[in-house]
């Protein structure tokens, strides 16, 4: 069923909705910038000697900053556990990873506190912030993800689990998965079920290989509340996000929220990762929002770029000073414990 | 004695009891079956699990990651193929975050042949799961093992892979497990389920403590001098027989439960080889790429001048599924006959 809309103050805008609601127009918007800065750097990282692959997420700075300023951040039960899919670094930034860590997985150094130079960039955990880990594959995290809402339903407590992934991915069984393990009678889990919808799997047009055109509206059949926003929208999306978490949060139960967001640089390096133009910017949309409401003006918005750009800059010459992984390391952590 | 389905059983109570286990799960695996082969009646965390293996998987994943202990079944192995990439991300978790996560849980499932199961109730999974580094995979043959092994496998802090020779599933043992009551009726009489109503059944569980066999090490079932045979799962039973036979006609054989085959037990199983320089692996699954060709690789690397002869492996044929007609798999799986005939032959082959 679509979403019931929560009651609110008739005279109270989109905006001053999301100001009670604890949105911080300003922090939100510096987050999305630095955000979209790493992915920039990334990619120039992945056209030169400093990197390989790049996959990341730029375009979905709005709805996943917002997300991220939302979770309630910790270790265990108690807390938020997400299972994200690899177009997350806005997300990640806006819960406290500094943005060298990014470029250090970029670069493949030992020092990448997600995997020690194994992994693809934007494949992020952290166990300490119940960050579990990003898979290549793009819709194992929803047949993962009812396990730990499984566990904070045992448990108890307001800690919710919050799964993402692209619209192509849904097409795997994984998402029926996830809404039928969410949703079994007396064992529905509180666990919020999002999709970025950016219209295509790689070069295949979502429209082309799908005939339902409601991805969240799935979540019908089995009777799990959902909802579709403008994930380039910053402020509407705060709203969406804000009102979906609350309702799992308390009512511990499922909860399906499509987002339609854009893919400014394409789906990886493997199709050139040039910026798409035609794509609407949620970045620029909301410079605009902001310049409106006067709470910014374009100098200002250039010099928060040129900040995070030499931030950046500054953190990929300390990684290029680094050090790769000891090749007589590669057996480590096959095993926990002792063999 | 306890047959494996009891065993099992008695396992998970302990799980419950003493081992954090709050989540035994899977197709038919709460009340009212409680599982197609038995094995968990009467246990107090399990529940049906949606006909989903995906979803039994990546349950047991994610409540590994949030730190339970889940052990969850795949009814027959032979409906676990659809979950590999699952399984390579509960196996590869650990060394890809470099030892932030963990993952620890066990998948328990019914391997092999022997039950005339036909083309999809028959099936090993030995090469497939020894691909899969991260996880460690378990293939016990008696009930004392499948207890000890259980606990050792609810204990690890790795996915465990926890496979059983359906074959073997209602054969008592020859070794009682530490507590079971001296009659298996009266085992029987406090832990079977009763036929029919059972909503008001409850089990009375013997006490048995939470004694491990460790993972990884091998068992000799037949101690011998003239050749090894190295197997494991439902045909530890048959290689014994054959050994104790032939010994009373002067043949000296060395029979080694593997039980452990990630990691296997390469010391035991060398110094076994050293001292007899004739090997057989005898296992049900298919040939081709098969866990015994590596066994027989690793021998050649470490053991090669002790070799009198070429080692030799007998396995599954190299055929889409097994047969249902009895004549059929009797010729597709490993039997007696053939077992005994190719110890015969190596032992006759000349050095």
């Amino acid at each position: 069923m679509p979403k019931t809309k929560a009651k609110t103050k008739a005279s109270l805008s989109p905006f001053e909705l999301a100001k009670s609601r604890g949105f911080q127009a300003l922090k939100v918007y510096h987050n999305m910038v630095k955000a979209r800065v790493l992915e920039e750097r990334l990619i120039k990282m992945s056209k030169s000697e400093d990197g390989y692959f790049w996959i990341g997420g730029p375009g979905e700075e709005a709805f996943n900053t917002n997300l991220g300023y939302l979770i309630h951040k910790g270790h265990g039960l108690d807390y938020d556990y997400m299972h994200f899919h690899y177009r997350q670094s806005a997300t990640l930034l806006a819960l406290g990873m500094p943005m060298i860590d990014a470029i250090r997985q970029m670069n493949t150094k030992v020092t990448d506190p997600f995997s020690k130079g194994r992994n693809f960039v934007n494949h992020f955990v952290k166990n300490e912030w119940n960050v579990m880990p990003v898979t290549s594959p793009i819709e194992t995290q929803y047949s993962i993800a009812p396990g730990t809402a499984w566990a904070q339903k045992k448990h108890g407590g307001k800690g919710i689990t919050i799964v993402t992934g692209g619209d192509a991915g849904t097409a795997e069984g994984d998402f029926a998965t996830c809404l039928n393990f969410s949703s079994r009678p007396d064992m529905e889990l509180p666990i919020l079920i999002i999709v970025t919808n950016n219209k295509f799997g790689i070069s295949t047009p979502f429209e082309q290989v799908h005939g339902d055109r409601v991805i969240a509206k799935r979540a019908d059949a089995f009777g799990i509340q959902w909802d579709c926003v403008d994930g380039n929208d910053t402020v509407a999306s705060y709203n969406a996000l804000f009102e979906a978490m609350e309702y799992v949060r308390f009512s511990r139960r499922p909860f399906c929220l499509e987002a339609h967001v854009s893919r400014l640089h394409g789906h990886s390096s493997s199709s050139g990762a040039a910026r798409i133009q035609s794509e609407t910017d949620c970045l620029e949309k909301f410079e605009s929002f902001l310049e409106s409401e006067l709470l910014v003006e374009k100098n200002e918005l250039q010099a928060i770029k040129a900040k995070y750009e030499e931030e950046a800059l500054l953190a990929l010459k300390q990684v290029r000073e680094e050090p790769y992984p000891d090749p007589s390391t590669i057996f480590d952590y096959t095993y926990a414990g002792e063999m | 004695m306890a047959t494996i389905a009891q065993a099992i059983r008695m396992a998970l109570h302990t799980g419950e009891e003493k081992l954090g286990v709050k989540d035994i799960f899977g197709e038919d695996v709460g009340p009212p079956l409680g599982g197609v082969f038995t094995c968990t009646q009467g246990l107090k965390t399990t529940w049906n699990a949606p006909l989903d293996e995906r979803g039994i998987v990546g349950m047991a994943i994610g409540l590994a990651m949030a730190g339970n202990r889940p052990v969850a079944e795949i009814q027959f192995v032979d409906y676990i193929f659809n979950t590999i990439d699952l399984l390579k991300i509960a196996g590869n978790t650990h060394w890809c975050t470099a030892g932030d996560i963990e993952v620890p849980l066990v998948i328990m499932t019914p391997v092999g042949s022997g039950i005339h199961g036909s083309i999809y109730h028959s099936h090993s999974f030995d090469a497939i799961a020894t691909h899969m580094p991260g996880w460690k995979v378990v293939l016990p043959s008696t009930p004392k093992d499948v207890y000890g092994m259980l606990i050792s496998s609810i204990k690890d802090p790795n996915p465990v892979m926890f496979m059983y020779p359906k074959a073997l599933i209602r054969i008592q043992g020859e070794e009682k497990i530490p507590g079971e009551p001296e009659d298996p009726k009266e085992l029987s009489r406090m832990i079977d389920a009763p036929v029919g109503d059972r909503s008001q059944w409850k089990p009375l569980w013997p006490t048995i403590s939470d004694f491990e066999i460790p993972i990884g090490k091998a068992k000799i079932t037949n101690d011998g001098t003239q050749l090894t045979v190295i197997t494991y799962g439902r045909h530890v039973p048959i290689c014994t027989k054959i050994a104790k036979e032939l010994s009373l006609e002067g043949f000296s054989i060395e029979v080694i439960d593997l039980r452990t085959l990630l990691p296997w037990d390469k010391e035991a199983v060398f110094e076994s080889v050293q001292k007899t320089g004739r090997v057989l692996v005898v296992n049900e699954d298919t040939e081709v790429t098969n866990f015994g060709e590596h066994i027989i690789r690793s021998i050649i690397d470490q053991c090669f001048y002790h070799l009198t002869c070429a080692p030799k492996l007998l396995a599954g044929v190299n055929t889409p599924g097994i047969g249902l007609a009895q004549v059929l798999e009797m010729e597709q799986v490993p039997q007696e006959k053939h077992i005994k005939l190719a110890i015969l032959e190596l032992l006759q082959t000349d050095a």
